[in-house]
Formats: structure tokens, C-alpha cells, sequence
């Protein structure tokens, strides 16, 4: 028995998540009496988990890939402690990655998974209480011996002992069948066994039909100079999948066919958030035709725009590893002031070093890109956990009266949107801009349908050339503060430019001149003027889903998108009607923000973190905006949040 | 390895003739009356027409104190930023712009206190930057504090009783930060003050010039052993490289190396002794003289001051690395194609 969850042929919304344990009738394999029988789901979630060292992200990433190349729709979770190597074979040390895949267009990486992938005891202690009874668990064998099992408290082993009863085990010695497999490449027991999350991704490929290729051709360009070591993770790959296709254990395999009707036309890849991002940066800086510079510290879990806009340099991208978060951010203005579009990436705790430089950036009214890809705090928190409790900080945390543009992407693949639309404000407003990803949409990862360059926004601006302003006495003269009238966006006189010398700073200027000025009333209409520019950027009208005239709105804000999606829509096919709104921009708000919030009865506000843009809207608009909080470093369970929403709607 | 001209050639010169009035901005100078920074800025802004730069290529970047107020009165581009932070601010604006000559102004709270880590790393690196460090060795801006270049026991309003932690040596850090430049001269020698700037416009890379700088209210007199004419005999040691280390009446006195432990020590010049006097070599690719001569001042008398430039090797530019860096990406990769960066290597297509 298999508890994965089928639904009609057809059926292409996420509502078939709120019923589990349905089963389609199997149908017969292909071809002769001793293939085994495979049955067609419609979605399936698969989570791999083991000790940090076990690679479990590796074996999350390959299975993804495959899936992605098969055309499932698809979206991953993955969950890894902040240690590099925290000791072997304990709870903290636990990795694990989630993948949820179907036939149809799905938001989630699923709440709870249908097969468990355990590669050790704390493994299995650590995810136990998320698998639904019935699921598949397979267990590494060789890893459930008395010293493995004390440390995580197991005082007999939990395979013997029925607590297990309820699910479908698979006991598999994945360790010893791998160094059988791998006998004959003259390896060490050690470097052998390191090759067993292939046999174990083997045997999952098997189970879910899953093309192999392009896992073959990634073992053997990613051990490309250690071509021994490649053949015999190909051959622990091999061995895994005919484990699977002979072994009686293993009765059924399954189809999950591609999510053809769930993707518009299109070339198609699979992105993570901050992939998506780091591509986002590159084409603003195309599309602005200006050279990104990205100043940046190393933090996670930001670190991996670093990196890949590190390899671009071909793209004119210059990226500067500063000596601090300071430094990091002083050098992307630096480069701003200099025609750059400077860029900073960091976290919570960076943002909180930044604040200084980011509120000279308001003063000088220079184009910055701050990407701050939000994680468990206060301090350091939970470095490699998502929250979204960043919002006021980006919002406020700046000394005196320093209003920051924010963007917030909503998936992994709007990142890339996102980071065009944060340079087109920028660029446009000649102001710092937050672009506001988190953790969850940093290193999760959906398809994309790859755009077409030409389709992409003209992010063109134009550099000041010659005098701005006429004297009383008919003297050209360039003012650095007189402003668009339009956009109130001062121009951008580049070092460089003759005749257009001026001098820049943090201290209050003179509207106009850009002079020191103490002058009260000056500063008054300074500080008014900045704040009118900021509330005057153009963003696109609060779009509301709601197809039925409901009386509760459902809000959110970044990463949420795909869970409250879920949550809508299990709603719905459940009978209830729910409007539900989700907000990109957070400062300024959509224009009709206030009049879409004044419009239902009852608004319900679900955040990673304790309320914070429900504060913003109660404030705002004086609309009893009600929270749903929570802040466990983990997406939320579309589940838990359906029932919360029906409470809300119920209340 | 380009030489001082090569790099210097990548920033436009002046078309025509300059003078210093070019460089004078329009602002009216605040700086209180017989602060010692008038006479820097005479000497930078009599400088610069030397240099003949095209002014629009050149930028001054200050951090914040008495003398971050520096650029509002040059006439080239400039930015007044936050506290401590000039140096990465022109770190990123010399690296992305490698066609401006970039200046950096401050002071010794600013560039060894609040941005000590910016100041380091920027000499660490050779960025193309040339540092103006002001020491008056005091707070002034904040009304008299006392900084990390004070004397022990310095008597300030937040030091009633006597400053407690030791002062850095401007010079000792900058050597000790891998800095390829380092020269020190004072406010009130022009043409001293001059031909260190010269020296430092010249270098390809970061040129740290610590400039002795009086505070008439705050610390007067700060360095007036190094000014009056009589006792600077005594106490100040002009480097010149490729020359004997001397100075006093007549050259009467002279630097020698102790053999034993490696110190220099000051002695006075006979004829048996001649042989040995120490030939300043600023060019010396070991740091370990110039850092000799850096701690050869008496802390408390500043006896036996060398100024001029201490140390001026050439090491790769981070500026040009960077690059050279994005050249070479181009060269073994072509120029950046946005369609199949963004396509990869790993798609699907679906057929409506």
C-alpha cells in the first residue's frame, strides 16, 4: 500500500493536497508478465534525509533536475543546519531536502511527504513526526546499530520495535549494498560507501521513472579529473535503480506524468530564488546598459549571488568581496556614484550594518540595489532558516526620516523579475531600492520559463550631460538637487562629465544647489520632498483573486505566495470563498491598496514573523487587519494554513 | 607591472592650462581661524594644476570629522560621506572608473578609529587610491575628545584623569597593513607638503600620506617641535631616497643600524662613522627599515621625526587585477550573451 495522493485525470489544481489516501485503480505495466505494476499519480512528494555529510542536497538537486527535464512541475524545500559538518549522526546534524512534483501547476514543496528517504537514525527521529501514516519509508539498515541509535535516544531500534507499523518500510542495507556494488573500482570501504545517496537516488529514479542521463553526464563532468570516482558513482547510480527493479521489496513503481497543461509555451529550466536573482541582476544591468557592481560580505543565506555573479565577469559584472558588510555596500555606492548600478547583497544582520550607508544613499539620492535575502533572527537567529521578519527594518531601520523603496518577490522565479523591477525603481528614482527575498525562495527552486531578451523591460537612463539651471543673471549653471518634476529624481552627474563638478553629501542640502544647508525650513521641505518622491514611484495596481465575491481577503507579502496560494485554493474546492490579494511592492503600496483592503469584512494577514506588514496596514488604513504568525525558520504548511484561513473566514 | 605614468595615463589630462583659482569651489572655507588645514588645502588646490588632470576626473571622497570637509572646497567632483567609511566608498568608485584619479580626506579619528578596518584593507589591497590622513592627533569636530593617535595620559573632557590606551602609529600600521606607499609631511611645510603629493600622485596604487595637521583649539601646538625652525633641527629627519639618512646642524647627526639587534639608532656623524650612515631606500621591497624609521620618533618629545616618504614600492593594483580579470573572462569566454546565460544548459520545451 502506498498512501501517495491520486486524483482524476484532469484535475490541475492543488485542492487534490486536502485528500490523501485516495487511490487510483493501478494499471497494468507495459509489456509481459514479469514487469512489475506501475501506477500513475499525480503528485508526489519526496523527501531525502541524512547527516549533513551524506549529501542529501546533492541527491535533492540531481532527482530535481531529472524531474525537471521529465516537465513535472515542481518545487523543493531545502532544510540544512547552519554547521558545515555538525557532528555525525545527531538531530542538529540532520539535512534534508523536500521535492514536490506533479502533472499539474502546483505552488508548494508539499507539507508532508509520501516517501522518506532515512540514511540514518537521526534522520528517520527528525522527520518522523512530518510523514504521514501509510507513506513510504526507506531506511539505510547498516546505519541502525546500537551506537548510531543511542545518540538520538533510540533504545531499540524503531524498526524492530512496531512503532513503525504504520508506514510502509523499506528496509535497505544502502551502505553495504553500495560497497558490493562498487567492489570492483579498487576503492577504500570509506570512499565506497560515500557513493550510497546515488544508489539510493538510483533506486528513488527507478521508483518514479525519472530519465537518468543527465545525472550519468552531471557524476561525470562534476568528477571529471577523478574519472574513477565518476564511474563509480555512476555505477552506485545503476546499482540503486536495478536494485529497485529486481528486488521484491520494491512491488510497485510510479508515474508522474509532465505538467504539460500546467505550463504555457515556452522553453523551460529549473531555477533556484538566488540563481534567479543573480540572472536578474545581470540583465538589469543590460538592460540599463550600465556595469553592475556588486560590493558584498559573505553571509548565508546570501552568499550564492556572490558566487554567481562572480563567474559573469564577461559581463562586464565586477564583483568586490569587501572586508565588511560596511565596506561592502560603501563600495556599490561608491560605484553608483561613479555611473555603476552598485549592488549589495546580505541578511538581516548585514542590513543592520548597512542602515548608515543606506541612509547617505537616500541623501545623495543615488541608484542601490540592496538584496537582503531575509533569515531567522534577531542576531545571527537561524542562518540557514527562512523568515520574513526583516520588513520594518527595510521599512524603518534607518536614523531619521530615510524612506526606502521595497520589492518582494513572490517565488524563486519572480526573483528575477523582482531584481529587474528593483533596478527599474532605482534607476528611475535615483534611490536605494530593498529588494526582500528570504532563505525559503534563496534555495528553493520551481521551473522557469526562460524569457525572451528582447521582452524585458528598457531600463535605459540618462546621465546628466551640461547645465540644468539658469541664473538671475543668465549664468549656466548645473544644480545637482534640482529635480524632475515628474519623478522628483535629481540627475546623475557621473565624475567625469566637464563642467558639472559638484560635491555631494551626507549632511542636509540645499533644495536645488545640493549646498550645505542648517536652514530649518529647507530641511522641513527636504525632508518632505524625499518622502513625496518615494510615495510617488510608480507600481502596478494590487491585483485581487476573487472569483466568487468574497468577504474575507487573504494578504501576504514575499515568499508566502505559493503557500496561501495553496491554502486559497484547498479552500475553495472545499466549498469557501476567499479573496486573496499578494503584495510585491510594500513601500510605497499599490495606489489601490486602501480602497481593495476597505472592500471585505475581514483581512487576514499571514506573515513569517509577528505581524509586521499587518502593522503597516492597520496603520496605514485604519483596517482591523488580522495576523497569522509564524515563526519556526519554515515555510508554512498550506494545510495548517487553510485551517487557520477557515477560522478567520468562520470567525 | 604598469609604472606610475601608465596608470596615470588613463585619466584624461586638462586641456588647457590650469591654475589653482580652477580648483577652488565656489563654498566659503568654515574651518576655524589658523586651523591647519587652510594650509593643506593651499597646498593641494597649488598642487593639482601641476598634476594637469582634467579637474572633471578627478574626486575627492571624505569620511566625517574637521577635515572630511575637504571636498566642498575643491572644485572636481566630490563626496562628503559617513564616518570612517571614505576609503571603501572610493574603493568602489576607483575600481569600476579606472579613468579617475580618486582622493581620499581624513582624519586620524576617522580613518584609524571608526574606520580603521576600511583603512587597513585599502592599503592591504592597492587600490588606486591617495589617502590625506590629517593627524592632529585629537578629536576636534566633537569639541576635543582624544583619538587614537593621542599621546598616554592625554588630558580631554572624556579623559579627565589622562587617556588610557596607547596611540597608533599612523606609519607602523599603514607599513605593518602592507601599504605600498607611505610618506608623512606637515601641515605648515609647503613645499614639503608638496612633494610628498607629488611622490603619492605618482604611485601607482594606495599612497597613505599622514599629514602632521595643527589644531589651534583642541591641540595647539600639537607639533610645534616639528615647526619651530630651532628645534626642528633636532627633531625633524628629512628622508630623502638615495641619500644619507642625516639631519641636525650641518647633517651632524645621522641614523645607523645597530648590528646587533637590528634597531636604528640616531648617533652623532664622525668621520670613523660615515661608512655606516643609512642610505634611505624608499624603494626597498622589504618594509622592515621604513618600519625601523617609523618607530624612531620619541613618543612624548617626537624627537627625531622622519618625514618625506618612507616606503614607495610598485605591487600589483587591485584596480587594474580587476580589470584584467573581466578582460580575461571576455577573452576565454566571449562577451556576456544574456540569452544563453539565462537558457542554461538543462531545458525543456513545451509545444502548445
Amino acid at each position: 500500500m502506498t498512501s501517495q495522493v491520486s486524483s482524476p485525470a484532469g484535475k490541475s489544481d492543488e485542492a487534490s493536497e486536502a485528500v490523501v489516501g485516495e487511490q487510483r485503480a493501478p494499471h497494468t505495466g507495459r509489456t509481459g508478465a514479469a514487469e512489475k505494476e506501475i501506477r500513475r499519480l499525480d503528485r508526489v512528494i519526496i523527501r531525502f534525509a541524512g547527516d549533513s555529510g551524506d549529501g542529501m542536497q546533492l541527491t535533492g538537486d540531481r532527482f530535481t533536475s531529472e524531474t525537471a527535464s521529465f516537465g513535472n512541475d515542481l518545487s523543493t524545500l531545502p532544510n540544512f543546519p547552519a554547521e558545515i559538518r555538525a557532528p555525525a549522526g545527531t538531530l542538529p546534524g540532520v539535512s534534508s531536502f523536500q521535492l514536490h512534483f506533479a502533472d499539474h501547476d502546483i505552488l508548494t514543496p508539499g507539507d508532508a511527504p509520501n516517501v522518506l528517504v532515512a540514511m540514518n537514525p537521526a534522520a528517520l527521529k527528525a522527520n518522523i513526526a512530518d510523514v504521514p501514516r501509510g507513506a513510504d519509508i526507506i531506511v539505510n539498515t547498516d546505519e541502525f546499530t546500537k551506537r548510531p541509535m543511542a545518540k538520538v535516544g533510540y533504545a531499540e531500534s524503531p524498526l524492530e520495535d512496531g512503532s513503525l507499523e504504520a508506514y510502509n518500510v523499506h528496509a535497505v542495507p544502502l551502505t553495504t549494498l553500495t560497497i558490493e556494488a562498487l567492489k570492483e573500482f579498487g576503492l577504500s570501504r570509506k570512499e565506497a560507501e560515500r557513493s550510497k545517496n546515488m544508489f539510493a537516488l538510483g533506486l528513488l529514479s527507478w521508483m518514479y521513472h525519472r530519465p537518468t542521463e543527465g545525472t550519468e553526464a552531471f557524476l561525470r563532468s562534476k568528477f571529471a579529473k577523478k574519472p574513477a570516482i565518476a564511474e563509480a558513482n555512476v555505477a552506485a547510480f545503476r546499482a540503486g535503480w536495478n536494485f529497485g527493479e529486481t528486488t521484491e521489496d520494491f512491488a510497485v513503481s510510479y508515474e508522474v506524468a509532465p505538467a504539460s497543461k500546467a505550463f504555457p509555451t515556452g522553453t523551460y529550466r529549473n531555477i533556484s530564488g538566488n540563481l534567479a536573482l543573480s540572472y536578474g541582476l545581470i540583465a538589469a544591468g543590460r538592460q540599463a546598459d550600465l556595469p553592475v557592481y556588486l560590493g558584498s560580505y559573505p553571509i548565508t543565506p546570501a552568499s550564492d549571488i556572490l558566487h554567481e555573479l562572480s563567474k559573469h565577469k564577461n559581463f562586464g559584472v565586477r564583483t568586490f568581496q569587501a572586508e565588511d558588510e560596511i565596506a561592502g555596500i560603501g563600495a556599490a555606492l561608491g560605484a553608483s556614484f561613479g555611473g555603476s548600478l552598485g549592488v549589495t547583497t546580505t541578511s538581516g544582520p548585514g542590513v543592520a550594518l548597512k542602515s548608515e550607508t543606506i541612509g547617505l544613499a537616500v541623501s545623495l539620492e543615488l541608484p542601490l540595489l540592496i538584496i537582503d535575502i531575509q533569515r531567522g533572527g534577531p542576531s545571527t537567529g537561524l542562518p540557514t532558516k527562512t523568515e520574513q521578519a526583516d520588513l520594518l527594518q527595510a521599512m524603518y531601520g534607518r536614523n531619521g526620516e530615510a524612506p526606502v523603496p521595497i520589492v518582494a518577490p513572490m517565488t524563486p522565479a519572480d526573483c528575477f523579475d523582482a531584481a529587474l523591477e528593483a533596478a527599474r525603481i532605482a534607476l528611475t528614482y535615483r534611490t536605494p531600492v530593498f529588494l526582500l527575498s528570504d532563505g525559503y525562495l534563496a534555495n528553493g527552486s520551481e521551473p522557469w520559463r526562460i524569457p525572451e531578451t528582447d521582452s524585458l523591460p528598457d531600463l535605459r537612463t540618462r546621465f546628466a550631460t551640461g547645465p540644468n539651471h539658469t541664473l538671475a543673471d543668465g549664468t549656466e549653471v548645473f544644480w545637482p538637487y534640482k529635480r524632475d518634476p515628474e519623478t522628483l529624481a535629481r540627475p546623475w552627474a557621473v565624475p567625469g562629465t566637464p563642467g558639472l563638478e559638484h560635491r555631494i553629501g551626507g549632511i542636509e542640502k540645499q533644495d536645488g544647489t545640493g549646498n550645505i544647508s542648517y536652514d530649518p525650513a529647507n530641511h522641513d521641505f527636504m525632508v518632505r520632498t524625499r518622502q513625496a518622491k518615494v510615495d510617488g514611484i510608480q507600481v502596478p495596481d494590487l491585483e485581487v483573486d476573487d472569483p466568487a465575491g468574497a468577504t474575507t481577503l487573504v494578504v501576504g507579502w514575499g515568499s508566502t505566495y505559493g503557500p496561501i496560494t495553496a491554502a486559497v485554493r484547498r479552500l475553495r474546492a472545499a466549498g469557501e470563498t476567499v479573496a486573496q490579494a499578494h503584495l510585491r511592492h510594500l513601500n510605497p503600496f499599490p495606489r489601490n491598496l486602501g480602497e481593495v483592503l476597505r472592500r471585505y469584512d475581514k483581512v487576514v494577514v499571514p506573515e513569517m514573523n509577528l505581524g509586521q506588514l499587518a502593522l503597516l496596514l492597520r496603520a496605514k488604513y485604519l483596517v482591523d487587519a488580522r495576523s497569522y504568525n509564524q515563526v519556526n525558520g519554515m515555510p508554512f504548511k498550506a494545510e495548517q494554513l487553510a485551517t487557520a484561513l477557515k477560522e478567520a473566514i468562520d470567525a | 607591472m604598469p609604472d606610475a605614468n601608465e596608470l596615470l595615463q588613463l585619466v584624461p589630462r586638462a586641456e588647457g592650462k590650469q591654475s589653482m583659482k580652477d580648483f577652488k569651489s565656489d563654498q566659503e572655507v568654515r574651518w576655524c581661524p589658523g586651523c591647519g588645514d587652510y594650509a593643506v588645502l593651499a597646498a593641494v588646490q597649488g598642487f593639482m594644476p601641476e598634476l594637469g588632470l582634467a579637474k572633471e576626473n578627478i574626486t575627492f571622497v571624505s569620511g566625517i570629522g574637521c577635515s572630511s570637509r575637504f571636498p566642498y572646497y575643491m572644485n572636481t567632483y566630490g563626496m562628503h560621506s559617513i564616518h570612517g567609511r571614505a576609503p571603501s566608498i572610493a574603493t568602489g568608485l576607483a575600481t569600476s572608473r579606472r579613468d579617475l584619479s580618486v582622493w581620499v580626506v581624513t582624519g586620524d579619528g576617522d580613518a584609524l578609529s571608526i574606520g580603521g578596518n576600511h583603512l587597513i584593507h585599502a592599503l592591504r589591497r592597492n587600490v588606486n587610491l591617495k589617502i590625506l590622513l590629517f593627524n592632529n592627533r585629537i578629536y576636534g569636530l566633537t569639541k576635543g575628545q582624544y583619538s587614537p593617535t593621542s599621546e598616554v595620559g592625554k588630558i580631554t573632557k572624556s579623559t579627565p584623569m589622562g587617556s588610557l590606551d596607547a596611540p597608533f602609529n599612523p606609519v607602523s600600521l599603514a607599513l605593518g597593513a602592507e601599504a605600498s606607499f607611505v610618506a608623512r609631511t606637515v601641515d605648515s611645510d609647503r613645499k614639503h607638503l608638496t612633494s610628498v603629493l607629488r611622490a603619492a600622485a605618482d604611485h601607482p596604487g594606495t599612497a597613505l600620506v599622514e599629514i602632521y595637521q595643527n589644531c589651534n583649539i583642541f591641540n595647539d601646538g600639537a607639533f610645534e617641535v616639528l615647526k619651530d625652525k630651532q628645534r626642528a633641527e633636532e627633531a625633524v629627519i628629512r628622508l630623502e631616497h638615495g641619500k644619507p639618512i642625516v639631519f641636525g646642524p650641518d647633517g651632524s647627526k645621522g641614523v645607523v643600524r645597530d648590528p646587533l639587534t637590528g634597531d636604528l639608532n640616531v648617533v652623532a656623524v664622525t668621520e670613523g662613522n660615515q661608512s655606516q650612515i643609512l642610505v634611505h631606500d624608499a624603494h626597498n621591497p622589504s618594509p622592515t627599515t621604513a618600519f625601523a624609521l617609523s618607530r624612531l620618533a620619541d613618543a612624548d618629545t617626537l624627537h627625531h621625526t622622519p618625514i618625506g616618504v618612507l616606503r614607495s614600492v610598485e605591487r600589483p593594483v587591485y584596480d587594474s587585477l580587476m580589470s584584467d580579470q573581466l578582460d580575461a573572462a571576455v577573452e576565454q569566454h566571449g562577451k556576456g550573451d544574456l540569452s544563453a546565460l539565462l537558457a542554461g544548459s538543462d531545458t525543456w520545451t513545451v509545444v502548445g
